[in-house]
Parts: C-alpha cells; sequence; structure tokens
C-alpha cells in the first residue's frame, strides 16, 4: 500500500452532497483489468461535453486546482457503489485526500488501501474550507496525519479523528493482507472451533 | 444483572470474531464470497504477484454478470474489452480452485440472485461480495456486505476481513401493502424516510408483521435496497419461510446437517430485550406506488403525486440537491408524476428481476401493447429464473406485447455491458440507482417496480398500476 505522512496543496471545491462513484469515475471506464489509468476520466460527466471537449467552467479544469491534491466536497461523499475503480480514479488524477462532513461507508474503507486519506470534519467547518479553497493559488492547506491536523490558509487548524488501525496502515505503507497472515494461528484455532460448532457452514 | 438481549446482528457479528484487535476493530471470519467479473480481476492479479493462493476456495463462488451482453449469447462476446474480462474472471477462478458457474451455464446469473437461488447463502453466515448490492441475502437472515477489490483480494487469501463495528438500526414495519403495491415501493418508501444516507454507519434489521409477511424474494428486494439508505446492510431473522426456501437447494445442507443448520437459525432472531442504536416505524398501509423523481433513491414520491418544489425543502442541502437533480433530469417543479413519458422501459437487476417480479411484470403486459416510441426490455436475473419463466410462458407475454426478451444479466442497471440508456433519455427502471449517468452518460432514470415499470411501458407514460387491474 502506498504510504501517506501528509500534503500541503491547494484544495478544490466541489460543493455537492451527494457525490457518488457513478459521478467519480462512470461505470463505462470500470470496464478495465489495471488499477492505474482512470485519473483523465475521473468526474467526466462533470469535467467534459459529451464531445469529450472540456468544461471550461468546471473546477479541476481550471488553474490553479488542475493540481489540486486535496479535494473539499459535500456530504456523503462516495455513495454508492463498493467499486474501487472510485478511489483509484481519484488517485490518479493526484488526489491524496478528501475532505467532507461524511463518507459512505464502503468508499471511506476503500481509500485507505488505495493511498488517500479522507478526512470527515463537522459540516460548518467544511463550509469555511469549501470558502478559502476557492480563493485559489495563495490558498494552500495542509494535511498531516501524523499530527491528525488539517491547517487551513487562514492559518486555522482543525483535528480530524481517524481509526488508529487505518492510520497505521496508511502511515506505514503496510500491507494489509500482510498483517493478517500474521494471524494465521488465531484463524486456524477459529476455524477449527467453527468447524465443531457450525459443521454445515463450511463448504469443501 | 441479568444478561442484555442480543440482536440478530450481534449474534451473527459474535459468532465470527476470530480476534478483538488493541483499536476496537475485529477480524471476522467470512462464509461464503461471491465474486464476479467486474471488480476481482485487480484482485486476483496481485495474488498472483504476491505469490499467494486461495486459502478456502470452495467458500467462493465465481459467476460473470456485470459485463455479459445480454442480446445474443450465440457467440464469442463482440466486444473484445468485455471478452477478455470475462474470460480472465473463468480462467482465475479455475486457476485459484474457486468454483464457478460458467456463462454457458444455465444456472448464470446476477451474483445476488444466483447465491440465494443455489442454497450458497444461509442463515446465520457471513457473505462477502464486491458489489454494494450484497445486501440482498441478509432477507436469508446472513450478515452481508458489498467490499472493495482489495478486500476481495483480502478475503481470497485469508477467509477474514478487519471490520470495525456498524452501529444497529431497527426499522419496524407494519401494515398490509395493498393489491399491486410491491416490495420495491416498500424499499422506496423505507429510504424516502430514513434518507439517502440515513443509515450511514448502521447495519439495519427489517422486522415487524408487514416485513415478516414479505415473501423471500420481496425481502431480498427490501434488503437489496438497504444500502441506498446508505446502511451498511440490511437483514432480516430467518423464519420457517426461509427454511421452506432453503431446504433442498443444490448447496444448501441436507440431512443430519440440515436439522442442525435449522436449529442453530431458530436462535438467530433478536431477543426481545436487544437493544437498538435507532428505531424507526414505518406504517405501509394505505401506501401508493412509488416513482423517483431525482438522482438519489431518496427522491421518490407516490406515482399519484407531483415533482416537489425544491423551495419547500426546509433543509438548504436538500434544496440545492433538488434542484442540481431536477436540472438533470428536466423536470419542472409540480408536474404530476403521470405526465412524465419514458423513452426506455428496463425490468431487471437483483433488486427486482426473480421470478416473482417478471410475474407482476407480465400480468401487466398480458394482452397490452408496448406503447409507440418506448422501447422496453426485460432480462431475468439468472439462467434459472429465464427458464422458469419461459416454463410459464412469461416470455411469449412480455414478446406478444412488445417486451424484448433478455439473457441474464446486470445490464442496464449499471449499463457497462453495452446496454445503456442514450443520452438524454428517460427510463422506467427497475434497478436500484437513478445516479446521474448510472445508465449511460446523460441518461435519466425513474426507480420503480415491476408492476409500475410495465404499467408504464404499456401506458406511454408513469400511470398508478392499480388503474389497469
Ligand atoms: S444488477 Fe446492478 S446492483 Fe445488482 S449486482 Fe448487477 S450491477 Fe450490481
Amino acid at each position: 500500500m502506498e504510504p501517506f505522512a501528509r500534503v500541503t496543496s491547494v484544495a478544490a471545491p466541489l460543493p455537492i452532497d451527494n457525490v457518488d462513484t457513478d459521478v467519480i469515475i462512470p461505470a463505462e471506464f470500470g470496464v478495465t483489468m489495471e488499477r492505474g489509468g482512470l485519473g483523465p476520466h475521473a468526474f467526466n460527466a462533470l469535467r467534459r461535453f459529451p464531445d469529450g471537449a472540456e468544461r471550461p467552467d468546471f473546477v479541476l479544469n481550471r488553474d490553479p486546482w488542475r493540481q489540486a491534491r486535496i479535494l473539499v466536497a459535500g456530504a456523503n461523499f462516495g455513495c454508492g457503489s463498493s467499486r474501487e475503480h472510485a478511489p483509484w480514479a481519484l488517485r490518479d488524477f493526484g488526489f491524496r485526500t478528501i475532505v467532507a462532513p461524511s463518507f459512505a461507508d464502503i468508499f471511506y474503507g476503500n481509500c485507505f488501501r488505495n493511498g488517500i486519506l479522507p478526512v470527515r470534519l463537522p459540516a460548518e467547518v467544511v463550509a469555511g474550507l469549501m470558502d478559502q479553497a476557492g480563493q485559489g493559488a495563495n490558498a494552500v492547506f495542509t494535511v498531516d496525519l501524523e499530527a491528525q491536523l488539517l491547517t487551513a490558509p487562514d492559518g486555522g487548524t482543525h483535528r480530524f479523528e481517524v481509526d488508529p488501525w487505518r492510520r497505521r496502515c496508511l502511515l506505514e505503507g503496510l500491507d494489509e493482507i500482510g498483517a493478517t497472515l500474521t494471524a494465521r494461528p488465531a484463524i486456524e484455532r477459529f476455524e477449527a472451533g467453527y468447524a465443531a460448532r457450525r459443521p454445515w457452514a463450511l463448504p469443501g | 444483572m441479568a444478561a442484555m438481549g442480543r440482536t440478530l446482528f450481534a449474534k451473527v457479528w459474535d459468532d465470527h470474531v476470530v480476534e478483538e484487535r488493541p483499536d476496537g476493530s475485529v477480524l471476522l471470519f467470512i462464509d461464503r464470497h461471491l465474486i464476479h467479473d467486474a471488480t476481482s480481476p485487480q484482485a486476483f492479479s496481485a495474488l498472483r504477484q504476491a505469490g499467494r493462493t486461495a486459502r478456502r476456495p470452495a467458500a467462493g463462488l465465481a459467476v460473470a454478470d456485470h459485463l455479459v451482453p445480454t442480446a445474443d449469447r450465440g457467440g464469442p462476446i463482440a466486444d473484445p474489452r468485455l471478452a477478455v474480462q470475462v474470460a480472465a474472471l473463468e480462467a482465475n477462478a479455475r486457476e485459484f480452485g474457486i468454483p464457478l458457474l460458467p456463462l454457458g451455464d444455465a444456472t448464470q446469473g446476477i451474483v445476488h440472485v444466483v447465491g440465494p437461488e443455489q442454497g450458497f447463502v444461509l442463515p446465520g453466515l457471513t457473505v462477502v461480495c464486491g458489489d454494494s448490492h450484497t445486501s440482498t441475502h441478509g432477507a436469508l437472515g446472513a450478515l452481508a456486505f458489498g467490499i472493495g477489490t482489495s478486500e476481495v483480494e483480502h478475503v481470497i487469501a485469508t477467509q477474514t476481513l478487519v471490520q470495525s463495528r456498524p452501529r444497529q438500526m431497527r426499522i419496524r414495519l407494519s401494515g398490509t401493502l395493498g393489491p399491486q403495491v410491491a416490495a420495491k415501493d416498500a424499499a422506496l418508501a423505507v429510504i424516502a424516510a430514513v434518507g439517502a444516507s440515513g443509515g450511514a454507519g448502521h447495519a439495519i434489521e427489517f422486522a415487524g408483521p408487514a416485513t415478516a409477511a414479505l415473501s423471500m424474494e420481496e425481502r431480498m428486494t427490501l434488503c437489496n435496497m438497504a444500502i441506498e439508505a446508505g446502511a451498511r446492510t440490511g437483514m432480516i431473522a430467518p423464519d420457517e419461510r426461509t427454511f421452506a426456501y432453503l431446504e433442498g437447494r443444490p448447496m444448501a445442507p441436507a440431512g443430519a446437517d440440515w436439522q442442525a443448520a435449522v436449529a442453530y437459525w431458530r436462535t438467530l432472531a433478536s431477543d426481545a430485550d436487544a437493544v437498538f442504536d435507532r428505531e424507526v416505524a414505518i406504517e405501509l398501509s394505505g401506501l401508493a406506488p412509488q416513482v423517483s423523481w431525482g438522482t438519489n433513491p431518496a427522491q421518490t414520491v407516490a406515482v399519484t403525486g407531483r415533482v416537489p418544489d425544491p423551495a419547500g425543502f426546509a433543509e438548504a442541502a436538500e434544496r440545492q440537491a433538488a434542484i442540481r437533480a431536477l436540472a438533470y433530469m428536466e423536470l419542472a417543479p409540480g408536474t404530476a408524476m403521470a405526465d412524465i413519458r419514458p423513452d426506455r422501459v428496463f425490468i431487471g437487476s437483483c433488486t427486482n428481476a426473480r421470478l416473482s417480479d417478471l410475474r407482476a411484470a407480465a400480468a401487466i403486459a398480458r394482452g397490452r401493447r408496448v406503447a409507440d416510441g418506448v422501447i422496453a426490455q426485460v432480462v431475468p436475473g439468472s439462467g434459472l429464473v429465464k427458464r422458469a419463466a419461459e416454463a410459464e410462458g412469461l416470455d411469449r407475454i412480455f414478446q406478444e406485447a412488445g417486451f424484448q426478451w433478455h439473457e441474464p444479466g446486470c445490464s442496464m442497471c449499471v449499463a457497462i455491458n453495452g446496454d445503456r440508456v442514450p443520452a438524454g433519455q428517460r427510463c422506467a427502471s427497475t434497478s436500484n440507482r437513478n445516479f446521474e449517468g448510472r445508465q449511460g452518460p446523460g441518461a435519466r432514470t425513474h426507480l420503480m417496480s415491476p408492476a409500475s415499470a410495465a404499467a408504464a411501458a404499456v401506458a406511454g407514460r408513469f400511470v398508478d398500476v392499480r388503474e389497469l387491474i
């Protein structure tokens, strides 16, 4: 897994609630055997006209936000599909952090496994950050996972909560499967007990 | 102090905890893993790269559904991108020793239709799949939830997942659904009441007399849509109806195992003194057929109602969402739902493509004609559903009425197999999501029940299906 410590960048404001995974990456681009390469199609319907030309007014088509590595979004961001293509597309576009009042559950977990830190902050705080993000090139944010602190362009600091295990995985770039496999004796013990109490439940 | 009662969810969860971790999360044992074509190739390549194998291959079941063409299954898949990915699923399953229902097989179909149908999913088990509508299987009393591709990989390698315990919500449904009012209408009404993110962080248990009165297929429709309220999963306590549904299914336990299993399943219902973090009560008597007007499933009204005026929403966020949705849907506030005309009708998906759904739609289609200018298609949820429908002559009823009769798959629910709603067109759909672009770029989706969708097809507008009977 790709590690994450801190990111300093302008932030792209996307003040829309319930941005779903089909908006983040339309399913038609989900026909792929790879994790990479989806960035150019992220937010396709918002970014481009049907003929493929860029919509000049969309935030990610404008400077300085083309280079933004932080996204400030509305509530319930990432609702919908479990397809990991959504965080793959965001990461491939360049995002390392998404700040929102709330996230959909599956998407939230998927972010951590793909080197993206989702930051939950109260709605009124996010609204303030959204305004600052819109100010442009001088409005630089820093998100520090070690300190669990977001520093806004106005100097305000906002502490955010993050599950300690997920934090560690992201900071260390830990291979989660490798970590679980170190618990193999516990899994084997569980399976033996389970086979004894629910013999009908284990196939093969 | 007497021990506090436990919920259905807690009983299943506690039975699968491999170990508690210092941070409060647990390593959860996974009993069943459904694997499909759209979200698995990257998981298999990563496993191969790391030299990892499947810990319990027999706990998996692979079937292609998202990417398979549904119009013609005669020859090889024409679109090479789809062909490669479907072939990869089958090759990966064989390489890792995971049971597979191949594309040519009569049992192939949508993962969430096939799982219960085969008896692969059972009460009291943990079930995962790289698709958010895995909550469908909660209808059987399983703890079933959708996962991402990295977790697909994690489950194959370890048969476990790292999970944190969700909060618990009980939704008690009371009253009786009127004639032609379906489980889908109940599901849409529940989502409208709870909100598109109202269930976030929760496992929902559907309970109450109106839940118990639902058939197994109706329960699947209800649990399928739980995720559209933002919940991690939906589940229903198993009862005699559940056991009757499962008995004799190919992969269900038999003989003494069956007896032991049923004895255990009878203990799973939430205890009378179990405490939920949140309780919601919804009365279903008098509910009219529902139709969505916006771009999330909570944006739904009765078919007898009107497109709401965004100004009427108290909360600013809801108002903004409504304005945006109406612009995308090209609908004016105050429009009667019954004046909206579909270009397309899609009867299919893991929400509503089981035999009872097709029967409900066929009852409306029988002896009528699809309205001029409307293209309507029926996509059965599985090969077995298709066969059973054909044995009853439903295919003829549909085709005589001018509906297209397709091969099983996800089709226009997610629109990645080549079936899609053209930009700007409006679709009456029995699927589960009306998101922007879900059924194709620029497509406009209205969610409704199978009977309502069939009614929309023959009337050429949204219509209260109760008027057609
Ligand atoms: S029918 Fe739709 S929701 Fe169901 S599994 Fe297929 S894509 Fe997912």
